[in-house]
């Protein structure tokens, strides 16, 4: 599953912004996760890295760690919680955010 | 070139015939319906091949020019009045996303109460959508800009949709001897559409992203300058129509006896004909009268005006628009060019040819003669005596 990233060289300064609002597609031009309000937690005892809550995730931010267990994207994550309702082990629960600066 | 008796409607046609477009959706509205009844019409009898799009809503319709201009191809539609408003929302991601689409818009008065009649509030309110504003004054012109007005979209420095307006009925369904050019003139005018901003199999890319506070006012200065781009866009692409059809047109404004005006009068459409008239009698009777037109209203011909402005002692802007509370769009506009540029020529707003309202040679006299009067307070034409209240 194709894991959404920035673009290492975007940057819009005013001598050189694009023709139109238009870029090289298959990049983001920037992080996306900071209106999240919540964010999941794992519980890593009752993960047994099947990674249902992964294909759930609609933004791809969901990663599997090398011991078999999963991560998550935190610039990216939206804090939907879906991730956290797929889970048929309940080793996902939704934490609030702490306060943005 | 062959003459024919054309509606402005149907002169607009020929011209969007001749410029090619390869899509064309279109909503129906009186008073712009006869235009894309005639391209549709074209479209079914093989006299134009284009992809034409009978579409739900103008919301759709201008929807679908966006798809079309994002493919890369040349698209046009047209609307009026309600219809222009309930497209508004496509109206700025048709200029931010620099698409140069062409639209004609029929101007037509907005409810209520109710009125499918002439005046400019329909296409005044939307002056601030990114879009450049023309205003025909004749079928022959509504033809020919409709023409020029791809080639000056389309020109990579300007790059920004193009929003042609004929006045509803008084232009839309009057008809005159209008000179339709030869497909192989027009060709030679205006070649096909080519665009990098554009979905592209072959080289994919992420159109219309977000940009944030960070960015967003760079694109914004881009839009500004591709719109103030087209104040050379306009005058060069008139030369070059000259040279091919023969018929020239005086850039952004025209000027009617303004040698010598004393008193002038400021119009944007086809109230300019009786303008015109009022000012040549009254020459003839010894009143230094003067008009000028706005043909383009979107970039504003700041320029021009306080050039043609400059010695006069008085003016009056003829508004078929009124934004209430304060004068009408084109007062403002003008005012705002003569403050700029330190021109302290005084210019009265008169509201008038509201819903289709006739404006009579008597109307203008009347302003003619406020100004030599030194009367200069907003007024609604044939609504004089109220202005004691105040």
């Amino acid at each position: 599953m194709s894991k959404p990233r920035l673009h290492e060289g975007f940057s819009l300064k005013p001598e050189a912004i694009p023709f139109a609002p238009v870029y090289e597609a298959g990049f983001l031009t920037r992080k996306n996760g900071v209106w999240r309000s919540e964010r999941p937690a794992l519980v890593p005892e009752r993960c047994n890295g099947c990674l249902l809550c992964a294909l759930c995730c609609p933004d791809g931010a969901v990663k599997a760690t090398a011991d078999g267990k999963v991560e998550f994207d935190e610039d990216f994550c939206k804090g939907c919680g879906l991730c956290a309702r797929a889970c048929r082990r309940g080793a996902l629960t939704m934490e609030k955010e702490p306060c943005h600066g | 070139m062959a003459k024919r008796f054309l509606s402005g409607n149907e002169a607009f046609a020929e011209g969007v015939r001749l410029a090619r477009p390869q899509v064309i959706s279109a909503y129906p509205i009186t008073p712009q319906t006869t235009c894309v009844e005639a391209l549709a019409s074209m479209v079914e009898s093989g006299a134009l091949e284009a992809e034409y799009l009978h579409v739900e809503s103008e919301h759709s319709a201008l929807s679908a020019a966006i798809g079309a201009s994002m493919a890369g191809a040349r698209a046009f539609t047209a609307t009026s009045s309600q219809g222009l408003l309930y497209m508004a929302e496509c109206l700025v991601y048709a200029s931010g996303g620099l698409y140069p689409i062409v639209m004609m818009n029929a101007c037509r008065s907005t409810a209520l109460p109710w009125n499918i009649y002439c005046d400019q509030r329909d296409s005044l309110l939307l002056a601030d959508s990114g879009w450049i504003q023309a205003y025909a004054a004749s079928a022959q012109e509504a033809l020919d800009l409709a023409l020029m007005s791809f080639a000056i979209a389309e020109s990579p420095e300007v790059a920004t949709p193009f929003m042609v307006c004929l006045d509803g009925f008084t232009l839309t369904h009057t008809y005159e001897s209008v000179e339709v050019p030869e497909s192989a003139q027009a060709d030679a005018f205006l070649p096909p559409y080519k665009t990098e901003n554009r979905f592209d199999f072959e080289n994919p890319k992420n159109l219309a992203f977000s940009a944030g506070p960070e960015t967003n006012y760079l694109f914004k200065h881009q839009e500004q300058q591709g719109m103030l781009n087209a104040l050379k866009a306009v005058p060069q692409t008139e030369a070059r129509f000259a040279q091919i059809f023969g018929r020239a047109y005086p850039g952004l404004t025209e000027g009617y006896l303004l040698e010598g005006a004393e008193y002038v009068l400021i119009t944007l459409g086809t109230v300019t004909g009786i303008a015109q008239k009022t000012a040549s009698d009254l020459r003839a009777e010894g009143f230094a009268a003067g008009v000028l037109r706005l043909r383009y209203f979107r970039p504003f011909p700041s320029q021009e005006i306080a050039k043609a402005l400059r010695q006069v002692k008085a003016a009056a802007v003829i508004e078929r628009d009124v934004s209430f509370g304060a004068t009408g769009a084109v007062h403002q506009s003008v005012c705002a060019a003569l403050q700029q540029q330190g021109i302290t020529t005084r210019v009265s707003c008169v509201i008038a040819g509201l819903g289709g309202a006739d404006i009579s040679e008597d109307d203008l006299r009347g302003v003619f003669a406020d100004l030599a009067a030194g009367r200069h307070e907003t007024r609604f034409a044939g609504i004089r005596e109220r202005r004691d209240e105040r």
